[in-house]
């Protein structure tokens, strides 16, 4: 229902869409009940020439059971929302399958900043391919995010893949996702975040693993291309941390 | 004691002590501590504060429809000034709206009306309320135009952008934002423990807690959970004003604060706050569909514990506004399940008042349009919040225009559908004049069918991805497509034909005040004590309190002439 309005495009974005779904399917039927029994009896007991209204105390068993049996279904059409909610729930946000790569997801005021591990797949070395609104990922692979921000609390959303997160300072939030089709999505900013929050915006770009490894192999730094391979490693981390604490 | 005595009778009694000296007007209008006057200063401090609300929405909703070009009456809005406006939209909507006119409006006039009294318990105490009230609205207006502009971090406020000008740009609109909401609370605070207090002790000879209509009920049970939850919520603003002015550090992460804190101490409040003004709307309500459906309440008892059991659970389901904000994920899963089950309460008290009518005999006279027109519209403000509440689905919903959406189709039934219904419905008692029917009818269909062609398009718009608080959706390519902006617009259109209608309404009030029809004392033919006191109700409201006999929802008795029985007539 919902890829009509916006594309699915992660593993899980259809077990959203299930969920919103079901819920469409048990609240609707609940609303139309509800309306249609209200306009019903708006229109049956319209007042008449001559005819009184009723007494009715609602003590009387009889009449009683219109409250009770509803409240019952109610009561189980809840349990059955909350058990698929947090089947959904657990699957997206409990639950971290191996990566097969691991992005940085850097916010501020107003920019997305993005550090793709690069050709060795470790993060934090020499040749991280270092990207401003713009995330390159590979289709069917599993990431791992690492979500930060450096001021203000931001929100990562992808809608197209039906997931979102606030980025916290001083905390870093692990997500995951494996997207499941190719092209250009948006990625958004959720959370109020200052003067620029309606232009902070970025691309998110699923590639075929081909495409994928063009980009990665046309962006390696050259500073790293010349070194020989990550030795300089726990420098780098130190000076992205540094990075990261400064603020 | 005796001194207290005599200025409590010098204050209230000059309706019943016979000498009887008309005050002045600073005394009358201003510095009264009359209740009916107090809840006339309430209502239309809050009806302006509406208009202010109503232009704000107005400002921003041309700029969504067509951003970049200037809107009359305004300008050119810049991304500060859109930021200002929804923050502050929000804000005087539910503290300066919702708060004033639902609670302290209504509960000022009509708690001693309904309950037999002559006044409230603490008159004066009541003045400073409103007085405090008053200098809030001073602070706020002021926030808005100092230096810098308004504050733009939405109602919410979240820090580190609320606490710091480097991130908020505004330092004066911030702090006096904060400030005002602050002295707010206290100006409420004062009016709830008199709102409690006053039922509890003065109600009329022989009524019994179940003899009380359920509008001071639920006013009652909205100000304990008022006064239950607002204390971490100003503890909270106060730790955010030093955070902001004196640099202490309680949300500072780069400080070892933690920002999360605040967003629990707001939504401790902020989610009671909800049910804080539905319940007396759903009051209002109950009243109005009683009287026009000529019905006893079906099953009352059940709509008092139904109110105890949301104001109850209210207090447990705040961390679904903070499902994907870093709490720790397990905690969603508790609060899924108490937020769901909140629907049953809420769904319970929506069917007794459907079941109400059946076997009545309904009249369709405005207030009663206004009150029915509250259980439709409500209805699907209460089923979008399961979407909202089932974490799996929040994580796509969470702060797009879904949520947006789903909250004004609570909050407009709320603070507008019912606030009329009850405006409808008092009016002849406040003014002692009947509202014109016809311009009432014109009203109320003039704003229901715009509202819904506003909020309709927003829940296909959020459930698209559109996220909040954006001034222009055509810097995300896939916002900016067509069909979404043509929804836009056309949302824009129906909220301009909306506040159109709202003219008729503003006019039909004030001609209605002066020179409407003259009502009786009693012209629905209703049970509740304010229906036996002249219109309007003198200083004092009764030469002699009445004396309670019966349930206020005593309609149609079998064996009567009569298909009403005041609870004061003897039996």
């Amino acid at each position: 229902m919902l890829d009509r309005l916006v594309p699915s495009a992660a593993s899980y974005s259809g077990d959203v869409d299930q969920l919103i779904l079901l819920t469409t399917w048990i609240v609707g039927a609940w609303f139309i009940a509800a309306e249609a029994m209200f306009f019903w009896l708006m229109f049956k007991f319209r007042a008449k020439d001559g005819v009184k209204a009723q007494y009715i105390t609602g003590k009387e068993k009889h009449l009683k059971a219109w409250i009770n049996i509803p409240h019952g279904l109610v009561l189980m059409f809840d349990v059955v929302l909350i058990v698929a909610a947090i089947r959904v729930w657990v699957l997206i946000k409990q639950t971290l399958p191996p990566a097969d790569r691991t992005v940085r997801v850097m916010s501020q005021q107003w920019a997305w900043t993005f550090q793709d591990p690069g050709a060795d797949g470790q993060l934090d070395t020499p040749d991280d391919i270092r990207t401003t609104d713009k995330l390159h990922i590979e289709v069917g692979k599993t990431y791992h995010f690492l979500l930060e921000s450096k001021d203000v609390l931001h929100s990562f959303f992808v809608p197209a893949f039906r997931m979102k997160h606030d980025a916290v300072p001083g905390r870093t939030y692990t997500g995951w996702f494996k997207a499941t089709k190719t092209g250009d999505y948006d990625i958004s900013c959720a959370e109020i975040c200052g003067v620029g929050h309606g232009v902070m915006g970025a691309d998110l770009v699923i590639d075929t693993p081909e495409n994928f490894q063009a980009w990665v192999t046309q962006n390696t730094p050259e500073t790293a291309l010349a070194s020989t391979d990550g030795t300089d490693m726990s420098a780098s981390t130190d000076s992205t941390s540094a990075t990261a604490g400064q603020q | 004691m005796a001194n207290h005595a005599d200025a409590h009778a010098d204050e209230i009694g000059s309706g019943h002590h016979g000498h009887h000296e008309e005050p002045g007007f600073i005394k009358k209008y201003l510095w009264s501590t009359d209740h009916k006057m107090i809840g006339f200063q309430y209502m239309f401090t809050g009806m302006a504060m509406a208009l202010l609300g109503a232009f704000m929405a107005y400002v921003f909703r041309m700029q969504l429809a067509f951003p970049g070009n200037p809107v009359p009456g305004f300008g050119v809005v810049s991304p500060g000034e859109y930021n200002a406006l929804i923050t502050n939209h929000g804000s005087i909507m539910i503290f300066w709206v919702a708060m004033p006119v639902l609670i302290a409006g209504f509960g000022n006039y009509l708690i001693p009306l309904m309950i037999g009294a002559d006044d409230m318990v603490f008159p004066r105490l009541n003045r400073l309320s409103f007085q405090m009230f008053a200098l809030s609205v001073v602070i706020l207006i002021a926030s808005l135009v100092v230096q810098n502009g308004g504050f733009g971090g939405a109602w919410t406020s979240y820090p580190p952008l609320s606490a710091n000008p480097d991130y908020n740009l505004t330092p004066w609109g911030a702090s006096l934002w904060l400030l005002a909401v602050a002295v707010e609370f206290v100006a409420f605070l004062l009016g709830g423990i008199n709102f409690i207090v006053t039922t509890m002790n003065s109600r009329a000879p022989g009524m019994k807690a179940f003899d009380v209509p359920i509008l001071v009920w639920t006013i009652v049970i909205a100000s304990i959970l008022f006064m239950a939850s607002v204390g971490p919520l100003v503890a909270g603003a106060v730790m955010l004003l030093f955070d902001q002015l004196i640099g202490t550090s309680f949300f500072n992460p780069n400080k070892g604060g933690d920002p999360i804190l605040w967003q629990h101490l707001f939504w401790f409040f902020g989610h009671p706050e909800v049910y804080v003004v539905m319940l007396p709307a759903m009051g209002i309500v109950a009243e109005v569909i009683t009287v026009f459906a000529r019905k006893k309440m079906f099953a009352y008892k059940t709509v008092i514990y139904t109110i105890i059991a949301t104001g109850v659970l209210s207090f447990f389901v705040w961390a679904h506004h903070q499902f994907v904000a870093g709490i720790d994920p397990r905690m969603a899963n508790v609060f899924t399940v108490t937020t769901v089950l909140i629907s049953i309460p809420i769904a319970e008290m929506l069917f007794v008042y459907i079941a109400t009518l059946y076997g009545g005999s309904i009249r369709f006279s405005t207030p009663m349009l206004w009150a029915l027109g509250f259980i439709a519209e409500f209805l699907i403000g209460g089923v979008t919040g399961i979407y909202l509440g089932a974490s799996g689905a929040d994580i796509h919903f969470h702060d797009t225009y879904f949520v947006v959406a789903h909250f004004h189709y609570t909050f407009f039934p709320i603070a507008i559908i019912a606030v009329m219904a009850g405006v409808t419905f008092w009016f002849p008692k406040m003014f002692g004049r009947y509202m014109n029917e016809f311009w009432g009818k014109v009203h109320f269909w003039g704003t229901m069918i715009p509202f819904n062609c506003i909020f309709i398009p927003l829940f296909i718009l959020g459930a698209a991805g559109e996220h909040r608080r954006i001034f222009d959706y055509h810097n995300f390519p896939h916002l900016g497509a067509q069909w979404m902006q043509d929804m836009r617009i056309f949302a824009t259109v129906s909220l301009l034909v909306m506040l159109a209608f709202q003219l008729i309404f503003l006019i039909n009030f004030i001609v209605s005040m002066f020179a409407g029809k003259k009502a009786p004392k009693n012209p629905w033919k209703a049970n509740t004590l304010e229906w036996t006191a002249d219109s309007p109700p003198p200083h004092g409201n009764w030469p002699e309190l009445p004396t309670c006999y019966r349930g206020p929802y005593e309609y149609s008795v079998p064996g009567r002439a009569d298909d009403f029985w005041p609870q004061n007539e003897k039996a």
